[in-house]
């Protein structure tokens, strides 16, 4: 009975899929003979194919629904395995052993190549990390977020190309500017919220990149900025390889301050306030927080990591322009945090690894690299929808009289 | 001795709707006044009011401090109010669900604590003694209203008397010396209600503060009002004590409705 209601449903299934995907798969126009050629098989292969995957499908859905019932009946909230393992010293002791010589070693064990990528990816980490403040912490759905990489990205580029700034000046420098960036885009989008807030933002986001490719005066339009410096080490002269390496080890080292800054911040007092205002903004200024001050520093501080960031990845390429900065960008940036997990730093360093570091290797693919990506995310998002590491906040927990809150924080 | 709260001919209108007119009231120092009146009367649209919610159209409202400096609440946003020591609870329980008992009444301390972004980020021996002083405070206010054995429940997992308390706790954490309590007994059991009725009493004796509470509970009103304000339509109908309301013909006109053969 259920047996044969399960295939007549994954016939349907396929029915429906072969209907769908008929006029692409199916003809196909030889544009030299003008003839149509009929590829029927492939709507059998679509056919089949989809009715064996929707029964894959159906069981893994049916697998979570059951881990969940189990869940709410044994009452206990289960903890993930990840942040188990973090918990306890004897795991990640070694653990973080083997990642340190896993990272110092990489750059000297495995080619340019890969170190390149790797460095990509780290950009991402940070400003990751970054957007993580303003969407994880504080609820505020930002997708314009490419405009603080832009600014910190330009204002090296321009400075370096006007005044003769290293790289180590425009550093702060591009944060500082992207913290103000961030406070003057911020104040006209605080009463915003939710989903209003996401399309005002992305209108800023679009708003930076067109002036930077139409304001040629200024920004040298589309043709970008060449050959911005790399960074310099005590006025070393480095070859090409040398200097990949060490903006690694720059960018380990910016990404080790990032997490321990963000995580500072977030067991803070305005840490605090971040979380209290995602839950519920009325009952937050009904205890005395300031709505405006709390929202303009997630802004503000979530735009400084992009804004160093964009600096360190306008010295890495050496040239930029606006393709670098669409929307695009910004999507990539806001899956990396959701991916990885909203609210949780592991999450997110993992999330941004996988996303930079899969469509390189997936290359293999070559022309389905997009789709195998694309099946990927969404698989990700309908079995784990808290993301690879869901955020495990550290909570305050009370422990006697004079004990502080114990840490378990992922 | 002047009044805590003095409002003055407050009145709020929704476009062509008066929800509150040319409203009076007063709560003394020490005092616990009760609001009450017909669902839709304007109740908590004048705790809205008050507390910076909404800008009221008109009338004054005056806040004063026991020691004596007073204050104009008109056109003052939540948070400033809150900090100048009126906290409020929400008739629809409004805790931060996701977050801890305890980081509940954090939260309340908020604006009693200094630290910025440096501090955060830096943790100076002052910030750090900020940060263990909020914890014990916090718990020690836990105690005081009864919920030290959830300090660390999901505040999404309490029962529900237990969220009501909480809300209390909450705005307690401020440093409140006027307390607005938005139907504190609603939905709550006899039982519940009688904790409610010893805990308000006792926030006054050992905390000193004057509370002005919006109820439906008529005995709980009776019994612990010092003071009772009804307003139906937005308007005052009546103030006096407990015995006094009870007898007012307006007051049973409002809640009863007028006698048909009268």
């Amino acid at each position: 009975m259920t047996i044969y209601q399960e295939i007549k449903k994954s016939l349907l299934v396929s029915l429906w899929f072969m209907f769908l995907t008929f006029p692409i798969m199916v003809i196909k126009v030889n544009t030299i003979e003008q003839t149509i050629d009929w590829h029927w098989w492939r709507l059998a292969g679509v056919g089949v194919g989809v009715f064996f995957l929707s029964f894959l499908w159906r069981y893994a859905i049916a697998r979570k629904e059951a881990g969940k019932k189990k869940a709410e009946i044994s009452g206990e909230e289960k903890v993930a395995l990840i942040p188990r393992l973090m918990g306890n010293p004897r795991f990640y002791i070694p653990g973080l052993i083997a990642a340190l010589i896993l990272v110092v070693a990489f750059p000297f064990v495995f080619s340019m190549y890969q170190t390149n990528i790797l460095i990509t990816a780290l950009i991402y980490v940070v400003v990751g990390l970054g957007l993580n403040i303003v969407v994880g912490l504080a609820g505020l759905l930002d997708l314009g977020y490419v405009a603080f990489y832009a600014v910190g990205a330009y204002s090296y580029a321009l400075l370096n190309y006007h005044f003769g700034v290293t790289f180590w000046m425009a550093l702060p420098i591009g944060a500082l500017l992207a913290f103000i960036f961030g406070i003057i885009l911020g104040f006209p989008v605080l009463r915003l919220r939710g989903d209003y807030l996401a399309i005002v933002t992305l209108g800023f986001g679009e708003i930076i990149r067109l002036v930077l490719e139409n304001w040629n005066e200024f920004s040298f339009g589309p043709s970008g900025i060449a050959n911005i410096p790399k960074p310099s080490l005590f006025g070393l002269q480095l070859s090409l390889q040398q200097s990949s390496i060490f903006i690694y080890f720059l960018m380990i080292g910016l990404a080790l301050m990032t997490i321990f800054v963000v995580r500072r911040l977030q067991d803070s007092r305005i840490g605090r306030a971040w979380i209290a205002l995602r839950e519920d903004e009325v009952a937050c200024q009904a205890m005395g927080i300031d709505k405006t001050r709390t929202k303009l520093s997630a802004f503000a501080l979530g735009a400084t990591w992009a804004g160093m960031g964009g600096v360190v990845f306008a010295a890495k390429t050496t040239f930029i322009n606006p393709t670098s900065f669409t929307i695009w960008e910004s999507i990539i940036i806001l899956c990396v945090v959701v991916l990885g997990g909203m609210g949780s730093i592991l999450g997110v360093i993992v999330g941004a690894l996988i996303l930079i570091l899969l469509p390189e290797y997936l290359r293999a693919f070559s022309e389905y690299r997009m789709l195998v990506f694309g099946v990927i995310l969404v698989l990700m998002m309908v079995f784990r929808p808290g993301g690879i590491i869901s955020g495990v906040r550290r909570i305050y927990k009370f422990e006697g009289q004079n004990t502080i809150a114990e840490n378990n924080n992922a | 001795m002047k009044p805590v709260l003095d409002v003055n001919q407050l009145t709020m209108d929704f476009g062509g709707l008066r929800a509150l007119d040319h409203i009076d009231l007063q709560v003394k120092p020490g005092e616990i006044v009760a609001l009450i009146g017909p669902n839709g009367a304007g109740k908590t649209t004048f705790f809205n009011c008050i507390t910076g919610i909404y800008s009221p159209t008109k009338g004054d409202m005056l806040l004063t401090r026991p020691e004596g400096d007073s204050s104009r609440l008109n056109g003052l946003k939540p948070n400033r109010v809150t900090e100048r020591g009126m906290a409020r609870t929400f008739q629809n329980i409004r805790l931060f669900q996701n977050m801890t008992v305890l980081e509940n009444v954090m939260i309340g301390r908020h604006c009693r604590l200094r630290s910025g972004i440096p501090g955060a980020i830096l943790r100076p021996p002052a910030n750090r003694r900020e940060e263990k002083q909020v914890v014990d405070d916090s718990y020690r206010m836990l105690e005081k209203i009864g919920l030290a054995r959830y300090v660390n429940e999901f505040a999404k997992n309490l029962p529900y008397g237990a969220q009501r308390r909480l809300e209390i706790a909450r705005a307690l954490a401020t440093e409140p010396f006027l307390l607005l309590l938005d139907e504190p007994a609603a939905g709550m059991n006899a039982q519940e209600t009688k904790e409610l009725d010893d805990l308000i009493i006792r926030l006054r004796a050992e905390m000193g503060v004057s509370i002005l509470l919006i109820e439906h509970d008529m005995k709980l009103v009776m019994s612990l009002s010092d003071r009772i304000y009804v307003v139906d339509y937005g308007k005052k109908i009546a103030e006096g004590n407990p015995e006094e309301i009870k007898s007012n013909p307006a007051v049973i006109k409002a809640y009863l409705g007028e006698d048909i053969d009268a």
